[in-house]
């Protein structure tokens, strides 16, 4: 688009009135600002001896968790859509025949790379069956990048550890389980 | 010519030519849906998919005739004047009410189907059907029944098409699958005791058009969408089979048939689509090395030399050296290389020795060959080019020496140096056929696993699977098919055209094509391989004739 192109409107920029000229008044309200802040509650916290407060932690993107059905089950049914819509490709999954009668299809092994996720949390919308589900849990530290590839296992501990706090989304948003 | 017209676009078909409206839509670049109906089965018109309205052109007045009801297409052969409708609102109003009846107790159960993404439910349901369901049902489990040892069926994913059904009678001739009892409880099933156990069953599980027959060496492993296809040929027998061979990541999940009415139409057999998993055997050689020359490299005590690792870009340099200060030598050209690498070994045998004794590699042969009724058949030689390589040969003047006139060869004692290129998938020579390479000087094998006459070699090259060689084959019946290369041998493997093109001094990559047009130009026999080869292949044989 070239600038004499008829569809682009020109605007002039208005004349500084007297205030602004005087610059004073603009000078009292940029400090009244500062001062307001100076008073103010502070958000600040000292991470990691206060822990930050989560607004809303049902749509809060931290850790990922598996859930785990009525019976104590990994919930996932290895479909694989996590996979294919996580843009990171840090999922890494192995499916399998189940050993239940009832299910079709299982993860035999589940990883998920929590260094190359980005937690966009496309992956929970993904879920066909409401398996993974990301956690308030905000604070992720390991000693290794081994250590930050969580597997199954890890990943259904953290529902066992979060559940009681944040309960399955499908539920506690109102959805049908 | 008889012209048929498809939603008002005039199409010539051939005189003698027999379509459906099916096919004859198609040449109009229109495609009509359909489940029950395959090219390559008698037709049944049961799924009812494929009602177009027809209608016939009177030559003389160029009325137009339009039947009254709706026909099924793949059961409705067009002639002159034959007037197709595939888009009128009776039509897809029938589309829209087939998809519904066929989804009234289909599982719901796409996300754990291993069909989703590439079923023809889902499509024309994207397609054709209609965005909400009206019946109450929401099946979402689908019984599971082996019907044999390659395939299991969904019972309740079946959309009773009887493909696989027909494909049993027709094409296989054994005839495992059957409908069992009527109308809406109508079920694929086998007879107690008769499994769908023949050569060709995973065929049942391409027909399938829906996720009904699950293939279960495949069942699991990988969703369609992650794999990328290349065309390629079945390296399993001298059939030549088209395929695609379907990978992720350097790794094969499963070979399909690729059509191709010249050699398979639309089939293959379970040897050739399972016969891809030594590829991933643990067990290949997967490091060029040579027996230590250096008196640092003893030998471990017992009894076998000890060897050192070349890198490759050595192996190019000292392979030649060894074979050219050990004197006469003995080449044997594998009919699992391509017509290419077949070419380059010939010509880097005779720049080592220009009296170079070249002859086909071994040929391995299992049974006799097996025909199928529907005019499929399984050739007893399970390599893929031995009719090229012996084309090849006889360009450097080796026409007709066999496997054995080279063991004979060396067992005289006329060479102090042989190359045996090899490749196979499964164990070929025993002890007492390795004894007579003993006495050699050098001796090089090409392989892609250990075996008697690999532990005798100074040379131990690692070998190329069929999917990571790029290149052309030619099958039993003179069929020549190029095909390039779909994943990479695994780390530390150079497929053996690469090495032969080193060894010539060529530069740059390794280029298959120019290779074989070079071939073409030099070879009255081998010309038809000029130019851009069609992705069904060309027959060297009717080339020669004209």
């Amino acid at each position: 688009m070239k600038p004499s192109d008829p569809s682009i409107t020109w605007l002039e920029e208005k004349p500084l009135g007297l205030a602004e000229r005087l610059y004073l008044p603009l000078f009292v309200s940029g400090l009244t600002t500062t001062a307001r802040h100076l008073v103010s509650p502070k958000v600040t916290v000292s991470f990691p001896d206060q822990r930050p407060k989560v607004g809303n932690p049902l749509i809060y993107r931290g850790v990922h968790r598996l859930n785990r059905d009525a019976e104590g089950r990994v919930k996932c049914v290895a479909c694989f859509l996590c996979a294919t819509a996580c843009p990171a490709h840090c999922i890494d999954i192995v499916a399998a025949e189940s050993p239940w009668p009832d299910r079709e299809k299982y993860p035999e092994s589940f990883h998920i790379d929590e260094l190359r996720c980005i937690f966009c949390g496309m992956c929970e919308e993904a879920c066909p069956v409401d398996a993974i589900e990301l956690t308030s849990l905000l604070d992720l530290t390991g000693k290794s990048r081994e250590e930050m590839i969580f597997d199954k296992e890890k990943l259904l501990s953290v529902y066992d550890m979060t559940k009681d706090a944040e309960p399955m989304k499908s539920t506690a948003l109102g959805c049908d389980p | 010519m008889p012209v048929v017209i498809v939603d008002g676009q005039e199409i010539e078909i051939g005189a003698d030519e027999r379509l459906n409206c099916i096919e004859a839509a198609r040449r109009a670049g229109k495609e009509i849906p359909h489940y029950c109906w395959h090219p390559g089965l008698s037709v049944v018109a049961s799924c009812r998919m494929c009602l177009i309205e027809t209608g016939q052109r009177d030559a003389a007045t160029g009325k137009i005739t339009m039947v009254p009801k709706l026909v099924p297409g793949c059961q409705t052969p067009v002639k002159d004047g034959t007037v197709i409708v595939t888009e009128s609102q009776l039509v897809k109003d029938s589309r829209a009410r087939v998809e519904e009846a066929l989804l009234i107790d289909h599982p719901i159960d796409c996300p754990i189907c291993d069909k989703a993404g590439e079923c023809l439910l889902q499509d024309y349901h994207f397609q054709h059907g209609q965005p909400e369901r009206r019946a109450d049902l929401q099946p979402f489990h689908s019984r599971k029944r082996d019907v044999g040892p390659t395939v299991t069926l969904f019972v309740d994913r079946c959309i009773m098409c009887t493909r696989c059904v027909r494909f049993t009678r027709e094409i296989s001739g054994t005839a495992e699958l059957m409908v069992t009892s009527r109308g809406a409880k109508e079920e694929i099933d086998v007879f107690p005791g008769h499994p769908l156990a023949n050569k060709l069953s995973g065929n049942v599980v391409d027909l399938c058009p829906v996720g009904a027959l699950g293939d279960k060496d495949f069942l699991y492993q990988q969703r369609v969408w992650f794999l990328k296809r290349e065309a390629n040929v079945c390296g399993g027998c001298s059939a030549g089979c088209s395929i695609h061979t379907e990978h992720n990541q350097d790794a094969v999940y499963r070979l399909k048939p690729r059509e191709n009415p010249h050699v398979n139409k639309w089939w293959i057999c379970d040897d050739g689509r399972y016969g891809w998993h030594h590829l991933h055997d643990q067990a290949r050689i997967l490091e060029a090395s040579r027996t230590a020359a250096s008196p640092t490299h003893r030998g471990n005590g017992s009894g076998t030399p000890a060897t050192e690792a070349v890198e490759w870009a050595d192996v190019v340099v000292k392979l030649r050296d060894d074979l050219k200060a050990a004197g006469r030598l003995a080449v044997a050209v594998s009919p699992m290389l391509t017509v290419e690498e077949a070419w380059m070994l010939c010509a880097v045998a005779r720049s080592i020795d220009s009296e170079a004794f070249l002859a086909l590699g071994f040929v391995p042969v299992t049974g006799d060959d097996e025909s199928f009724p529907g005019g499929f058949t399984i050739r007893a030689e399970k390599c893929p080019n031995r009719k090229g390589v012996e084309e090849v040969l006889a360009i450097y003047g080796a026409a007709g020496r066999s496997w054995d006139d080279l063991v004979a060869h060396v067992a005289a004692g006329k060479a102090d140096a042989a190359w045996i290129t090899a490749g196979y998938p499964a164990a070929w020579i025993d002890t007492a056929s390795a004894e007579a390479f003993a006495g050699l000087r050098q001796l090089v094998v090409q392989d892609l696993f250990d075996s008697p006459l690999m532990r005798l070699a100074s040379w131990r090259l690692p070998a190329a699977g069929f999917a990571e060689r790029a290149g052309t084959w030619v099958n039993v019946a003179h069929h020549a098919q190029s095909f390039r290369q779909a994943i990479r041998p695994p780390a530390g493997v150079w497929p053996e055209g690469r090495l032969f093109w080193n060894m010539l001094g060529r530069r740059g990559l390794y280029d298959p094509t120019a290779v074989r047009q070079q071939i073409a130009t030099s070879s009255p026999t081998l010309a038809a391989l000029g130019g851009e080869l069609p992705s069904t292949g060309v027959d060297l044989r009717l080339h020669q004739l004209a």
